[in-house]
């Protein structure tokens, strides 16, 4: 199939070149598109045909007819600012108080799906604080919490469907959650015990579920955003109803392959979010070190893309525009950026002791009053749907829960030795046969010699 | 090999880290001066000695012995990896100004294993530069600036994320130098820990040694104790040539005695030279960085069974120290190596074509590689001690070598 669309782009090229009107025509003809479900539109070029056709009628010394459409001359040598001079404005919902701003357009959220954001949330922040505490009792080797990033995790995850393909970061986990990936599940991850998907061979908080369209978390950052425009050009190949989303830093706009995703997705016209979740920080690094642009919302428009800068502390201004960003991308087959504005609140990782590098009232401040969770609860509270009673079964519940599979967790087995060689490959190759069976061999000759825990 | 003097002089501009030492190699030098004082006195020499630091080779035979045995009473002081890494950048640094430090989290944050600590404050943001998260970026950015007569120290936050800026090094850094005719050098150093850490699973694990020790142009080298960590960190930056440093993040802190030698601002190691670590009679084990403790305490288990083993720090595994090598084997006649990279293609099977090229007549034993699993780095601590040598494999190895053929213990 994707031979077919080759050839076709370049016959297209071809006619064009020779004949804008003919392009135009064949654009139309029956034979050019339906790709899938909905017909693939090539309109990149035909539409440069189209504009070029009436600038060579026009012919002016105003006008200059270029790729991509019709640039006018002018006198003046104008640079263009570095910048716009007022900041991109960033769209919200709710305000400090949980009240919707009024004016404010947003996407309506039932009783149950905003309960269920809820919920959520809350889950996160709970098992953020318990893991974090599990991994500084040394139960486990490292952790990241998403804290203060909720609204981003869940209300993103709620607006979308569970067919779209995600490639997170790390910090997003709630996507997870949301999706149905048990505290159970979270715990063997962690603990990467036999139940573990990944079979305990990836780090803490390397998450991943093939059954929820979760790609499995990787540490290189930058890395899942080309991958992401990749899924989505395949699921627009199929002519599937989704898009894929891709989640990253504001650090991670940094690497190149950020600048390749957006610019291939653009050309490739592929059904891509790409949600930035613009925190301040990256590890010790302020934004103000990692780029000088208006952000990152900025460099959607110079690539091609439609783009919008949300307040991440707004549950459903990030709901609202995940929302509108995933009609777009699935209906017209077009990639979105959302920069959503938040705060790291908790430190980088267990590694990391961010007090070092920030002031302390920086983060208390958006720890209390900027909090996305009781934000939102305000205006569910707000609502008539929540109380103090819910509000502290919830949390009991939940911590009750995730202790309990915590300490399920660390009793399951922890892998066995024939696990170390398999899925390397598909079939496991002789070398790593031989290499299993010498180390069963010598595992049984000198027991003395290998940890104890090694179920062979 | 570039090793030219350090203009750091005693006193001025010590790094932190060396301070307490500085202070006893001070105090021991003038009670030195004055017990050579008076000796000369009684001598009637007249010659007073004006060596400013502690080097041999400046001080008269008599004055000799009765120091170096101070010394070594001195240093039985200790230093850690850590400190040792981070005072050879210093003095580097106050000792030419071209040499500057970047890459993430080195200023502010005091590099993500502390190994810059100090250095912002001292030299400024100019020259301990921070950058964003763009390995491609910033390590095309060192190779450019090296070209133009820059010395840049590039820090990976582990080597794993070298992988980002691979081109930059293999196709830029290490044959520009070639390309144009000798016309571009590129001296620049890209260092980090390398290797497997604890707990950190496939992404943060892979030893890049034979990778990069496959590249001509590029100069590798791996240190394991606080000495080579300075000596050959000061060689490197002193270098013209582009150097992979592959340091060990579980090494960061662990402490060596050094030498007043050590300490002093000139010291600096050969690069292409391996190093005796123990002397031994009955079999060799080569091993570099964290693995070179490894065999230290295998040779400890193997001498209560009468093995006597002679363990080789390759320290540089491009060039390789093949003379060294193939010398011990030629006295042993057999071999070990040891590394925690992968089996295919490593370091262990370039040392085993050296020695079976030069040395393979004089070989008693098959050779026995010990190497990491042929898996990526599992997580499950259980998998992942499987995965990776451990000193009782290295113990096993070597009796295996030495009893395989005429067995040591009844020739004995
Ligand atoms: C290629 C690569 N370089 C460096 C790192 C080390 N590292 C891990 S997280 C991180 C900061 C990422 O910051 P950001 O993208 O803003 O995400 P945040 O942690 O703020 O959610 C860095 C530098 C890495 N994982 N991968
Ligand atoms: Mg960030």
């Amino acid at each position: 199939m994707s031979l077919i669309i080759g050839h076709a782009r370049t016959a297209a090229a071809r006619l064009l070149r020779r004949s804008p009107a003919s392009i135009l025509l064949r654009r139309d003809s029956p034979e050019a598109p339906a790709l899938g479900r909905r017909p693939v539109r090539r309109m990149g070029t035909a539409r440069v045909g189209e504009s070029v056709s009436t600038a060579y009628e026009e012919c002016s010394d105003q006008v200059l007819d270029f790729p991509g459409g019709k640039v006018s001359f002018i006198p003046e040598m104008r640079f263009l600012s570095e910048s716009l001079g007022e900041r991109i404005g960033c769209y919200r919902v709710l305000d400090d108080n949980g009240q919707t701003v009024s004016g404010s357009t947003f996407h309506e959220v039932s009783k149950e799906v905003a309960m269920k954001m809820y919920r959520h949330m809350v889950t996160l922040q709970v098992m953020d604080t318990i893991l974090y505490e599990a991994q500084r009792q040394g139960r486990i080797s490292f952790y990241v919490t998403s804290t203060g990033e909720e609204a981003i995790n869940i209300a993103s995850a709620a607006a979308l469907s569970n067919e779209d393909l995600v490639f997170p970061q790390y910090r997003e986990p709630g996507v997870l959650l949301w999706r149905g990936f048990t505290l159970q599940e979270i715990a063997n991850q962690c603990f990467g015990n036999k139940e573990d998907y990944g079979k305990g061979r990836q780090m803490p908080i390397h998450y991943g579920s093939k059954k929820l369209n979760y790609f499995t978390v990787s540490s290189p950052i930058g890395t899942q955003l080309p991958q992401a425009v990749g899924a989505a050009y395949s699921l627009k190949m199929d002519g599937k109803n989704a898009c894929a989303v891709t989640y990253f830093g504001d650090g991670g706009t940094s690497q190149g392959d950020f600048h390749a995703a957006l610019n291939f997705a653009a050309v490739m016209e592929a059904p891509v979010i790409f949600f930035c979740r613009n925190n301040g920080w990256a590890i010790s690094t302020p934004t103000t070190e990692q780029f000088r642009s208006d952000g990152v919302v900025i460099r959607g428009q110079a690539y091609g893309i439609r783009s919008i800068r949300v307040d991440g502390n707004d549950a459903l201004a990030v709901y609202s525009a995940i929302h509108a960003a995933r009609e777009m991308a699935v209906g017209e087959t077009r990639p979105i950026l959302v920069e959503a504005l938040t705060y790291r609140v908790g430190h980088h990782s267990t590694s990391d002791d961010s007090t070092k590098y920030r002031p302390i009232d920086e983060i208390e401040h958006w720890k209390s009053a900027r909090d996305p969770i009781s934000r939102y609860r305000k205006w569910i509270q707000r609502n008539g749907w929540w109380c103090d009673a819910a509000e502290s079964e919830l949390r009991n519940s939940v911590r009750k829960e995730l202790l309990q599979a915590i300490q399920v967790a660390e009793r399951v087995q922890k892998p066995p030795l024939e696990e170390l060689f398999k899925d390397v490959y598909d079939v496991v190759p002789s070398n790593l046969k031989e290499q299993e069976k010498l180390l069963l061999q010598s595992v049984k000759k000198h027991p003395g010699d290998y940890p104890a825990d090694v179920p062979v | 090999m570039g090793c030219g003097a350090s203009r750091l002089e005693p006193g001025e501009d010590i790094p932190p880290g060396l301070l307490p030492f500085r202070r006893r190699l001070q105090e021991l030098k003038r009670s030195r001066t004055e017990e050579s004082r008076r000796r000369r006195r009684e001598r009637k020499d007249s010659i007073v000695s004006t060596t400013e630091l502690l080097r041999p080779e400046e001080r008269d035979a008599d004055d000799f012995e009765t120091t170096e045995e101070e010394i070594s009473r001195a240093v039985a002081e200790k230093m850690t990896v850590r400190d040792a890494l981070n005072s050879a950048i210093d003095e580097e640094m106050a000792a030419d100004p071209k040499v500057f430090l970047m890459g993430e989290e080195v200023g502010e944050y005091q590099g993500a294993y502390k190994v810059s600590r100090g250095l912002l404050d001292k030299y400024g943001p100019e020259r301990v530069r921070d950058t964003p998260i763009t390995e491609a970026g910033f390590t095309g950015i060192g190779v450019g600036a090296a070209y133009y007569g820059l010395k840049p120290v590039v820090e990976f936050m582990t080597f794993n994320f070298s992988m980002q800026a691979i081109d930059q090094i293999i196709n830029s850094a290490a044959k520009s130098n070639y390309m144009s005719g000798g016309q571009i050098s590129v001296p620049i150093v890209f260092r980090g820990p390398n290797g497997a850490a604890a707990g950190v699973a496939a992404q943060h694990s892979h030893c890049y040694a034979a990778w990069y020790a496959s590249c001509p142009g590029l100069k590798v080298l791996s240190p394991y104790s606080s000495e080579d960590a300075r000596g050959m960190l000061k060689a490197a930056i002193r270098d013209p040539d582009p150097v992979i440093f592959l340091e060990n993040e579980i090494l960061y802190g662990e402490s060596f005695p050094v030498s007043a030698d050590v300490l002093d601002s000139n010291f600096c190691l050969p690069i292409g030279k391996a190093m005796i670590e123990r002397e031994g009679k009955h079999v060799t084990i080569t091993a570099f960085s964290k693995m070179v403790g490894y065999a230290l305490k295998a040779a400890e288990i193997l001498s209560k069974d009468g093995i006597s083993a002679e363990i080789i720090n390759l320290r540089s595994i491009r060039p390789l120290d093949r003379d060294t090598i193939n010398a011990s084997v030629r006295k042993t006649n057999r071999l070990v190596t040891v590394e925690e990279g992968f089996p295919q293609h490593g370091v262990g099977a370039e040392i085993c074509a050296v020695v079976v090229e030069e040395s393979f007549e004089y070989l008693d034993a098959p050779v026995e590689r010990i190497a990491g699993a042929d898996v990526p780095m599992p997580y499950a601590p259980n998998l992942e001690r499987l995965a990776v040598p451990q000193v009782e494999d290295i113990v096993r190895a070597a009796k295996r070598a030495c009893y395989r053929s005429v067995p040591m213990a009844a020739a004995a």
